[in-house]
């Protein structure tokens, strides 16, 4: 046997199969055939997450910087301003008042000149006004009568047209990509002499995504602290004990988030449960009603009752699977029970923890319906002027720059994890 | 049992066949969307029930995602797939969506129909036609409401809202600049008339957030409209703002201690919009007709405290539906309350709600 091997293994010549095609070439085939099978398999989800997931975030990413609409609906006055020299301090020649006509007279007839005055109206407040009240006066002009210059006829449809800054507002947003969301969103603003913070009483952004930060940091260490002993005594009960009270968690985590924030300002207004037992039991006076809602307060004990099962499960999954016998091990080498946990069996609960506090993380610095409705003002978050953008205001472009800065974050704090705790010890079940 | 059966069967048959003979015979289906809840139910008995009476072949599916309704119309119409007909929408909101070229403008006098006198429609609905996109339907307003058990001698005056010696106790406002600053600086002494040349000022703007800064911390500010009724109900709040619909259906029908302040109440409009290449666009213009006739908007006002824009629907407004009271003073429009009410600049806000928006929230979080 062993003399055939070695004989076949000095051979010069190639191992066959059965049907005369050399082995490699056989096996290659076959890995071919199950690595072809084992990509179709995966192409429905790829292509699911690719067109719901990817896709969506992309889009979002690219209209933090389009810009198309200013270049579109006036690309004569954009090709003439782009000979203009702002820094004179004067307004642009005739010819560019002449583009600008014959373009906004096209688009007040297409309807369009008017979501040119409110993109640029992002920038500064009354262009959309004026964008429209041009065009309507436009859309009645007729060259063929026109007695004086072009840039008389503009300059006497409103005064905003005779300042420098109009003009050079639109030069500045005639590419067809803009940075002016992103500074929007970091509370800056671009002047005639370059990037400036806004004014104090101005800046929201920066403080909210600090908020933000902070918040959600709180609510992951409250449910860290509560979740913790929760999940330990579900996975050290006996089975039938453990099921029912995994019941008490699911239940609420299958209630509607509507009902549940409710629930939270019956209990804690004002005139509220809480503040009513505490009064009978006289702990507070009937005017001393203590505060706990429409405030950061109301925000942190709601998101933490709410997002609490995400962290409870991820625990409870890696905790099932410590088998009891390391502890007991422990303490028969003569650790204290502290000790035993300490050393022996918090370390092996380290990946759950990992995974509840990531989502726990990650879903609290997106949420905006709870925090809307019990935050008050100081327990709003970012994600709630997230939605007003999209919703109300309809400036999409600030709230995908917005969004974009989030999402960075999140990222950032991913590769934070993964450097310190590694996101292969990560368990979710 | 088996009789319960045949008969169970029987009426399955007869309603497949049905369904199947109501699918043969055409039947077009326009997408409305609205407010939901009250508001929509007095469309519904005032506008779609009886057109859809005198037009079989006509289904009307009513959608309540009007709140989200300019960011979801923008979606479609980018998607390039409009499933909607017909849009109720706020005048703010409706000069936003006629701007990005969203929603059709119409000829108020061609599209709708004539006041019974012979009126045309766009001077029976005179200054309400806001935007030429806009068919306008009812004013509401935004009024305060106080607590009726909470202070020995009543308020008389939106400015009592601003007196916490006199009148203690939290204030629920809605959170957003607008209305808000307006009443500030009315409450601060500016006459009505010179609000917004004030607030075009930097020292204006400055002004009404110095007012709004004297009841800061008592305020509690509320983003949902069933929020400052419920907090007026429970007794957490002494004063609240709200739309009169809500305050009239907590006062009359509910039978809550609250009364009415229509001082300074600031006057809104909603309406119609269609939305661009609206898949049922004549169907829809010939439903317009019917539903913003004179008759059917003082019909809507038997459901709901609004008040119809048609100035040949005013003297049509009847008692409300169930309870039986006269609708006319609680319409925002009655004269006795339009005495000193406020007229909301829909352009200005148009120009300046961006910016102040976040200064205004930027004022909130240096609290």
């Amino acid at each position: 046997m062993a003399k055939k091997m070695s004989q076949s293994n000095t051979s010069s010549e190639p191992l066959k199969t059965a049907d005369g095609v050399s082995l490699k070439v056989s096996l290659n085939r076959a890995l071919r055939r199950r690595k072809i099978t084992a990509l179709l398999l995966v192409t429905p989800l790829f292509l699911f997450i690719l067109l719901t997931f990817l896709g969506p975030i992309f889009d979002m990413l690219l209209r933090s910087v389009d810009n198309k609409i200013i270049v579109q609906v006036l690309p004569k006055t954009v090709s003439q301003l782009a000979v203009w020299d702002a820094s004179t301090g004067e307004l642009p020649d005739e010819a560019v008042f002449k583009a600008f006509v014959e373009d906004a007279k096209i688009a007040a007839e297409n309807k369009t000149i008017s979501r040119v005055g409110k993109r640029l109206n992002y920038e500064k407040s009354g262009m959309s006004s004026l964008f429209r009240k041009t065009g309507r006066k436009l859309k009645k002009f007729d060259p063929d009568k026109l007695e004086i210059s072009y840039t008389d006829l503009v300059l006497g449809y409103d005064k905003k047209w005779a300042k420098h800054e109009t003009w050079w507002l639109i030069q500045r947003e005639s590419g067809k990509y803009t940075s002016s969301y992103y500074y929007a969103a970091v509370d800056a603003q671009i002047g005639v002499d370059g990037v400036q913070r806004k004014p104090d009483d101005q800046r929201i952004y920066m403080k909210l995504l600090k908020r933000t930060m902070w918040l959600s940091s709180l609510i992951t260490l409250l449910t860290i602290v509560l979740g913790y002993p929760i999940a330990y005594l579900l996975a050290t009960l006996k089975t039938r004990t453990s099921n029912l009270l995994m019941i008490l968690v699911l239940l609420p985590f299958w209630t509607s988030l509507l009902v549940r924030t409710s629930a939270w300002i019956a209990l804690l207004q004002r005139e509220g449960v809480v503040n009513d037992f505490l009064v009978t039991l006289g702990f507070i006076g009937d005017d001393g009603r203590l505060a706990m809602i429409h405030n950061q307060v109301g925000t942190v004990v709601a998101m933490t009752h709410i997002l609490l099962p995400f962290m409870i499960l991820p625990l409870f999954s890696v905790m099932k699977t410590i088998s009891p016998t390391y502890v007991r091990a422990a303490r028969s080498m003569g650790a204290t029970s502290f000790t035993a946990f300490r050393r022996v069996y918090f370390p092996n609960t380290v990946a759950g923890i990992g995974a509840g506090g990531i989502l726990v993380f990650i879903l609290a610095i997106g949420y905006y319906i709870t925090p809307a409705l019990v935050g008050g003002t100081s327990g709003t978050l970012l994600s709630n002027f997230i939605a007003y953008h999209i919703s109300t205001s309809l400036n999409w472009g600030l709230a995908a720059a917005l969004g974009t800065i989030l999402l960075m974050v999140v990222l950032v704090l991913y590769i934070l994890y993964d450097k310190i705790v590694g996101i292969d010890n990560m368990k979710l079940g | 049992m088996k009789k319960v059966f045949t008969q169970t069967a029987l009426a399955a048959a007869i309603a497949v066949g049905s369904a199947g003979f109501t699918t043969a015979s055409a039947e077009t289906e326009l997408v409305i969307v609205s407010w939901g809840g009250a508001y929509t139910a007095s469309q519904q008995g005032a506008y779609h029930d009886p057109y859809m009476a005198a037009n079989p072949d006509i289904k009307i599916i009513n959608d309540d995602s009007a709140a989200e309704g300019a960011a979801k119309l923008r979606a479609m119409a980018e998607a390039g797939n409009t499933t909607w007909d017909l849009l109720d929408a706020e005048a703010p909101s409706a000069i936003a969506l006629c701007d990005e070229g969203l929603v059709d403008e119409i000829n108020h006098d061609k599209d709708l129909a004539m006041a019974p006198d012979g009126t045309m429609a766009s001077v029976d609905f005179g200054d309400s036609i806001i935007s030429p996109c806009f068919i306008p339907q009812i004013a509401y307003s935004f009024a305060f409401g106080y607590r009726n058990d909470a202070f020995d001698t009543p308020p008389t005056a939106m400015s009592d809202v601003f007196d916490l010696e006199k009148f203690p106790g939290k204030r629920a406002l809605e959170k957003r600049p607008d209305t808000n600053m307006e009443w500030a600086l009315i409450a601060d002494g500016v006459a009505p008339g010179d609000v917004y040349d004030v607030l075009d000022t930097e020292e204006g703007v400055k002004r009404a957030f110095a007012k709004l800064d004297t009841i800061k911390d008592q305020v509690v500010w509320w983003t949902k409209g069933a929020q400052p009724m419920q907090l007026l109900a429970d007794g957490e709040v002494v004063f609240g703002t709200s739309y009169n619909g809500r305050l009239f259906e907590a006062i009359e029908v509910n039978k809550q201690p609250i009364n009415m302040l229509w001082d300074a109440q600031i006057l809104n409009l909603d309406g119609w919009v269609v939305p661009t290449n609206a898949p049922h666009k004549a169907e829809i213009m010939e439903y317009l007709k019917f539903a913003t006739d004179t008759q059917r908007l003082a019909d809507q006002s038997k459901f709901i405290s609004y008040g119809p824009l048609r100035a040949s629907s005013a003297a049509l407004v009847g008692k409300h539906g169930e309870l039986g009271i006269d609708m006319a003073p609680h319409m925002p429009t009655d004269p006795v309350n339009m005495k000193t009410a406020f007229a909301y600049d829909f352009e200005w806000w148009a120009d300046h709600k961006d910016d102040l928006a976040e200064r205004f929230e930027a004022w909130l979080i240096s609290g």
